[in-house]
């Protein structure tokens, strides 16, 4: 069967390894730095932006999503979005559960060694209605 | 059967091809990985859920873990991710000693990786920085600071527990790799290996901003 | 006689060939004694709540032992029955044959699937002798992590059983994209690998959540870690999110094979080409996206945001519109056609009549402010039994008995056939349509006990139950005679397209001898016409 390797399978050269793992690298060691750097709410924007790079980075060149039958790429998308889509829909409910009633309950007390050590903190709700 | 001429023992008898065996059984790892992704989407989601809950909380808490550590781990994790797609990379070229030896050095990382998580682990414990029920440090201010502490090990335990499972397939095709089994002609184990060793990867890349940089 | 030795039931043979067999067809199989097993289990347990519930306060058991019953009942037909049942047995049996393939992309992971479902069931069983759970099938906590019945060995079972789903749902979609004979493109593939295809696109999807959310029960339940409980500053809410996304998508898994099957004999048995074959092919992977959406319509009065509620009713409503294409399609096919009363046909009727009973009863459900009514009673118990049996079982048995002479080559009584499908069907509408009056007259649903008021239509339901036992029993008489002392069938009883009708029942080992090419599609009953033999 001469017909066996009908496509040449892709061959990175070194380089492009090298290349990227030291992009990740890099990579690493800024969004270290940027941490400690207080941006405000964009703390988390920016860690989330960084580790998205990298991420595209292993995927589309260790993973070969760059260079591979592009329903790879398309399987791996669908994972995202449908991550995507739980985090997003419970978040609908979890952020706005006191939207209309009153609903801020004291937490229950009952055996948790948790608040009987530390009577002082202050409840969830609290923290919550801090935020708006 | 009339394919029984000249077709290669690494061929399965319902392909009629390698290139139909190897798209399959990519694809089938790609789907696998897509099972993973969504694995780790319910703890991701939890996270979202309880740091948009107590984000002072988790501020406070995140500075308890070890940055440097941290850091160092995220350093190992990718260089053995190098390490494996320079040894599958070696296999497409019918290099194998560079194959073993890259091989090798992805299990000594994934090793370190497991050590490093092991004195962390180590320390929290002995600190009683433990999820749920279990946790007895008084030190950080804030609403259930354990809350914290239940996803962390939540998070990096399940991380944990791929990494090992990580190092089981790699010593197979390793194994297999030394008796030859391999070559440019048919390394999908290996390559499927490296895909499963990269979604490890990516999955750290997001947990360590999440749970050490957290600002 | 040569072509019976050749057949996959004794070529090879031996106890040690099945057990170690990667046959699909043999794997297909073996799954369908052990889900016929768990039918059988469970049926019995629907049986004794029933007969509980005949009168109001103890009738045969004690309450816990009933919340035991109720909860075995549904978590048995959910995980070990209903889900595994299309794809994992008919689907394992058919899927290549209908590819003109010689087996699953994945023949060893096809064996692995089978004995970690058999895995997980046992772990199930284990834990009905150690105290069975009585939480419910849903496992909701609070509850879950304070009961002290064995909820760690049955979450454990239903964890292992998930890797079961995922395993099959995997191998189906590389097979369904690699392994096509030539020739079969994708819009003349049978509609039945395309809701097998839908399927198993939700079981990859969905399933690992699943698998995270037992994990984290079992930690919570095991080790305190607090995220599910409000003691710890968790959230009990949050745990209903994350069951129902996959949960919800879950009784999609359960409908859309079954929907495959509808598309298969309501051709073959009114000899006509099916109405809409793209249309019902894309409301196939349609209900497949959107049933990942609306997993919040379960949680309306549990106390989620009413921003999330909306949203989420909203959503719902969305499901109806690809499964009233289908029904309306389906119609559309039976219009005009030469329609003829074998045993599958009159499964595939009862399922669009109960279908879409059930269906229209859910955009009931699916209403905000009229769910606040409902949630919780016996309609809530109807709608799913009506979805459900009528939808999914009518479906499976539709199709037991359309391929029952391919899987063994045998035929079955047809009188006695119908005689037990009439017995089925007449049986499940007076079990369960009453449920929706006593549904919507406030009898709340896995309750012990109930007023003295509701008793008329509960024994009514009861009675119900009892025909319909009696249909199932006739059933199980004729399908086991007919392997001793059934007509042999030949290669196509029925007169019907498609690649599994060209080779002989039971199918030979290979399954094709050589690899067939597909030149018309698998329902041109008006181009080519087919001899039954």
């Amino acid at each position: 069967m001469s017909q066996e390797r009908t496509h040449t399978d892709h061959i990175l050269p070194n380089k492009t390894y090298l290349l990227v793992a030291a992009a990740l690298l890099v990579f690493t060691a800024i969004t270290v730095r940027v941490s400690f750097i207080d941006l405000g709410g964009y703390n988390a924007i920016a860690a989330i932006a960084i580790a998205t790079f990298k991420a595209l980075l292993v995927s589309f060149f260790f993973m070969h999503l760059l260079y591979d039958k592009k329903i790879y790429l398309f399987v791996f998308s669908i994972g995202l979005l449908f991550v995507g889509v739980f985090i997003a829909l419970t978040m609908f409910d979890t952020l706005r559960r006191a939207d209309i009633y009153d609903v801020t309950a004291e937490p229950i007390q009952k055996d948790a060694v948790i608040y009987q050590e530390n009577p002082a903190d202050s409840t969830r709700a609290d923290e919550r209605s801090g935020q708006h | 059967m009339s394919l029984a001429h000249n077709h290669p023992a690494y061929l399965a008898h319902h392909f009629s091809d390698m290139e139909q065996q190897k798209a399959s059984a990519k694809l089938g790892m790609w789907i696998f990985l897509l099972t993973e992704i969504l694995l780790f989407g319910g703890l991701f989601c939890a996270y979202a859920v309880f740091r948009s809950w107590n984000p002072q909380m988790f501020l406070n808490a995140h500075k308890h873990l070890n940055v440097i550590l941290g850091t160092v781990n995220t350093a190992v994790l990718i260089s053995s991710s190098l390490t494996m797609a320079l040894a599958i990379r070696s296999l497409q070229v019918d290099k194998k000693r560079p194959a073993i030896i890259f091989l090798l050095l992805t299990l000594a990382f994934a090793a370190t990786f497991l050590v490093i998580k092991y004195f962390e682990y180590a320390h929290k414990i002995h600190l009683g920085q433990l999820p749920g029920k279990f946790y007895t440090y008084t030190g950080i201010e804030g609403t259930n600071p354990h809350i914290f502490f239940s996803i962390y090990f939540a998070m990096t335990g399940l991380h944990g527990l791929h990494i090992l499972v990580g190092m089981i397939v790699i010593s197979w095709v390793l194994v297999n790799t030394v008796k030859d089994k391999y070559s440019s002609e048919y390394y999908t184990p290996v390559e499927n290996a490296g895909l499963y060793w990269h979604l490890v990867d990516l999955i750290w890349i997001y947990l360590f901003p999440l749970l050490y940089l957290i600002g | 006689m040569s072509e019976d030795q050749a057949s996959f039931l004794n070529y090879p043979r031996g106890i040690k060939s099945w057990l170690f067999t990667l046959d699909h067809k043999r794997i297909g199989l073996m799954y369908l004694i052990a889900i016929m097993f768990f039918f059988f289990v469970g049926g019995v347990l629907a049986m004794l709540i029933r007969l509980e519930l005949f009168s109001p306060g103890k009738t045969i058991m004690e309450a816990h032992t009933y919340n035991q019953m109720f909860t075995l009942h549904g978590a048995i037909m959910i995980f070990l029955f209903i889900i595994p049942v299309i794809p994992a047995a008919l689907g394992n049996f058919v899927l290549p044959l209908m590819l003109g393939a010689k087996d699953v992309a994945f023949p060893r992971l096809n064996l692995l699937s089978f004995y970690i479902y058999i895995f997980g069931a046992l772990f199930a069983l284990y834990s009905i002798i150690t105290g069975a759970v009585d939480t419910g099938w849903t496992f909701y906590t609070p509850y879950s992590t304070e009961s002290t019945t064995s909820v760690i060995s049955m979450t454990f079972g239903v964890f292992i059983l998930g890797f079961s789903s995922i395993l099959t749902g995997l191998n189906f979609i590389v097979t369904i994209h690699k392994l096509r004979a030539p020739g079969l493109t994708w819009f003349n593939q049978p509609l039945f690998i395309w809701g097998l295809y839908a399927t198993a696109i939700i079981q990859v999807l969905a399933t690992p959540v699943l698998s995270i959310t037992l994990v984290l029960l079992i930690l919570e339940k095991a080790f305190g870690i607090g995220i599910f409980d409000p003691a710890m500053g968790g959230d009990p809410v949050l745990y209903q999110h994350f069951f129902w996304f996959y949960s919800h998508p879950a009784v999609y898994i359960m409908i859309l094979p079954g929907m495959g099957i509808i598309s298969e004999t309501i051709t073959v048995f009114s000899r006509k080409k099916i109405f809409g074959y793209k249309a019902i092919a894309f409301s196939s992977l349609a209900i497949a996206f959107v049933s990942f959406l609306v997993w919040g319509h379960h949680m309306f009065t549990s106390g989620q945001s009413e921003i999330a509620a909306m949203i989420f009713s909203f959503l719902t409503f969305l499901v109806g519109i690809p499964s009233g294409i289908k029904i309306f399609n389906w119609l559309a096919t039976l219009y005009r056609g030469q329609i003829s009363f074998e045993a599958p046909m009159l499964y595939t009727l009862s399922f669009l009549f109960l279908f879409t009973i059930g269906g229209l009863t859910g955009i009931f459900l699916g209403t905000l402010a009229l769910d606040v009514h409902l949630h919780d009673t016996y309609f809530v118990v109807a709608h799913f039994h009506y979805v459900m049996m009528g939808g999914t079982v009518m479906a499976f048995l539709a199709g037991l008995h359309y391929w029952w002479p391919k899987i063994f080559g045998r035929l079955y009584n047809e009188t006695l056939a119908k005689i037990a499908a009439l017995f089925i069907f007449v049986g499940f509408n007076a079990t369960f349509f009453v449920q929706f009056i006593l549904g919507s007259r406030g009898m709340p649903r896995r309750y012990y006990n109930y007023l003295d008021q509701f008793q008329p239509l509960h024994a009514f339901s009861s009675v119900g139950s009892w025909i319909m036992a009696v249909g199932f029993l006739i059933m199980g008489f004729y399908l086991i005679s007919s392997l001793f002392n059934g007509k042999r069938a030949g290669k196509n009883p029925w007169g019907a397209l498609g690649l599994e009708w060209t080779i002989s029942s039971p199918p030979p080992h290979d399954n094709f001898a050589v690899t067939p090419q597909v030149s018309h599609g698998p329902y041109d009953y008006d181009k080519i016409a087919v001899e039954r033999d």
